[in-house]
């Protein structure tokens, strides 16, 4: 049984081409992913991102919960509205789900995870929320839209008005508002600027006919997938699973290990794994030739073999990229084998696309 | 589903075929596959004068999504290759039986067309889901 989105109708009424991810029935273009690409990279872009997972918190001990939870530190978080980015690990140091987490007050907080994850997200935090007394609602209620670009939080601050309009446009990077009745979120997944915007499901596709009127052109989860690998960001299920650690995915910068005292879950097996110093690392790759780099292909290194874990076509830089697992240390050129052949590619630092414009690589 | 051109004989692998008057055959995929593929980033097309026969993968349209097999409907030598595609692999997204086509065989035997599908049965057999990739 697939789920559907409350913009379900609105996106075939544009002429998407659906298809089942994760159990939903979502957009995978609306005709070319490429110039969606184009459209968020140049201008504001919309994605219907309401098959993603709200959950909040309640309770006096859920900030102590969340230091317990999560590597990155909700200590951190020192006003209503803040927010960051963190893995939540299992006792082997493995990803069970990367995800952001918003403070709200003292003792509530509202986490955003991926849809896939779902069920298995929200069994291991009830599990672990007990000791702590602390309340775990999921807000099937809510729906989510992301608006992205340089255009977009103009875009959606139009929408608004008087100080509702000034505190929206005021929100901080990683910050959060509420305004206009909806949750205004300054975080995406594009590397653009924008807003990820939480509402009630029954006022979403009001929202999101506001916005096309606004001008936002809606994107799918083609130029969706293209614009965060461009921006060097990872996707749980290709790039990061149960298996692997933070460590080994580019995720060392979120992980907060003082203060010392913090035993967060996995920090154990994390810290055994620091000492020894990882056995592999994730890097970036920029193929040289034509084709295109793709999850699962075997990388032949100096050091050792690697795998690609997420490769697609750049359409700002018109060349094929990739995040891959490689032997740690491993720098220079690297030999990618795709469909038969061995293809050259350069080991970069992600990303690729930085406010907009190609990285100097 | 969009309209398919009247003169064309298609691969159940959703590669068509086109007599001309000269007697060459013009190659190209259909609109199913290129929207089932989606935007396309690179061609890799045989080259002028390679012997093909009739079943073999002779070029190869890569998507953002996937790449895919292109095999020859008949038999021949390539006369001439799209070079367009080189800088615009989008025609084939946007012109699928026209400014989108791969390449031109000189058939070994123009009959050979024959064992082609019409576009009917082509059609039908999308109907039928019948997807041979």
């Amino acid at each position: 049984m697939t789920n559907k989105t409350p913009l379900h109708d609105l996106h075939l009424q544009a002429g998407a081409r659906m298809v089942d991810f994760g159990g939903w029935e979502m957009p995978i273009h609306y005709g070319s992913q490429l110039e969606e690409h184009h459209a968020v990279r140049g201008a504001s872009g919309m994605f219907d991102v309401s098959h993603m997972t709200v959950v909040d918190l309640a309770g006096e001990r859920s900030g102590e919960f969340l230091r317990h939870l999560l590597a990155n530190d909700v200590a951190k978080l020192k006003v209503p509205g803040a927010a960051l980015y963190t893995c939540m690990l299992n006792e082997r140091g493995g990803v069970i789900d990367d995800l952001i987490v918003y403070r709200r007050a003292a003792d509530r907080y509202r986490m955003v995870v991926n849809a896939a994850t779902r069920a298995k997200d929200l069994a291991w935090i009830t599990g672990q929320a007990e000791p702590f007394s602390a309340s775990v609602a999921e807000r099937a209620d809510l729906a989510m839209v992301a608006v992205q670009g340089p255009q977009a939080r103009a875009k959606f601050a139009s929408l608004l008005d008087g100080s509702e309009r000034e505190r929206v446009l005021a929100v901080k990077r990683f910050a959060a508002v509420e305004a206009g009745g909806a949750f205004v979120a300054r975080t995406g997944y594009t590397g653009e600027d924008g807003f990820e915007v939480v509402v009630p499901g029954a006022e979403v596709a009001g929202w999101w006919r506001r916005l096309a009127a606004a001008g936002v052109r809606p994107c799918g989860l083609g130029a969706r997938d293209t614009l965060r690998l461009e921006a060097g960001m990872n996707l749980y299920g290709q790039d990061l699973d149960e298996d692997t650690t933070p460590l080994e995915s580019g995720l060392s910068w979120t992980i907060a290990w003082d203060p010392p005292e913090r035993d967060f879950i996995g920090r154990a097996a994390l810290e055994r794994e620091r000492e020894r110093g990882p056995a592999r690392a994730q890097v970036g790759l920029t193929l040289e030739d034509r084709g295109v780099l793709r999850h699962g292909q075997d990388v032949y290194c100096e050091r050792g073999q690697g795998v690609v874990t997420s490769g697609s076509f750049s359409p700002t830089l018109s060349r094929s990229i990739a995040l891959a697992r490689v032997p740690s240390g491993t720098a220079g050129r690297v030999e990618v084998e795709i469909r038969g052949k061995r293809l050259a590619a350069r080991v970069v630092a992600p990303p690729w696309v930085k406010g907009g414009k190609p990285v100097e690589h | 589903m969009s309209e398919l051109p009247g003169d064309l004989k298609f691969r159940k692998s959703h590669e068509w075929a086109r007599l001309e008057e000269d007697g060459r055959v013009r190659i190209g995929i259909s609109d199913h596959a290129q929207s089932q593929l989606g935007d396309m980033v690179y061609v890799e097309l045989p080259e002028v004068g390679d012997q093909v026969e009739a079943g073999d993968a002779c070029a190869v349209v890569e998507s953002v999504k996937a790449a895919a097999d292109v095999y020859a409907p008949i038999s021949g030598d390539v006369a001439e290759i799209n070079e367009e595609l080189s800088d615009s692999p989008e025609l084939v997204n946007e012109s699928p039986y026209e400014n989108g086509w791969l390449f031109v065989i000189s058939p070994d035997n123009p009959d050979d067309l024959d064992e082609l599908l019409d576009p009917d049965a082509y059609a039908a057999g999308l109907e039928e889901g019948d997807d041979a990739e």
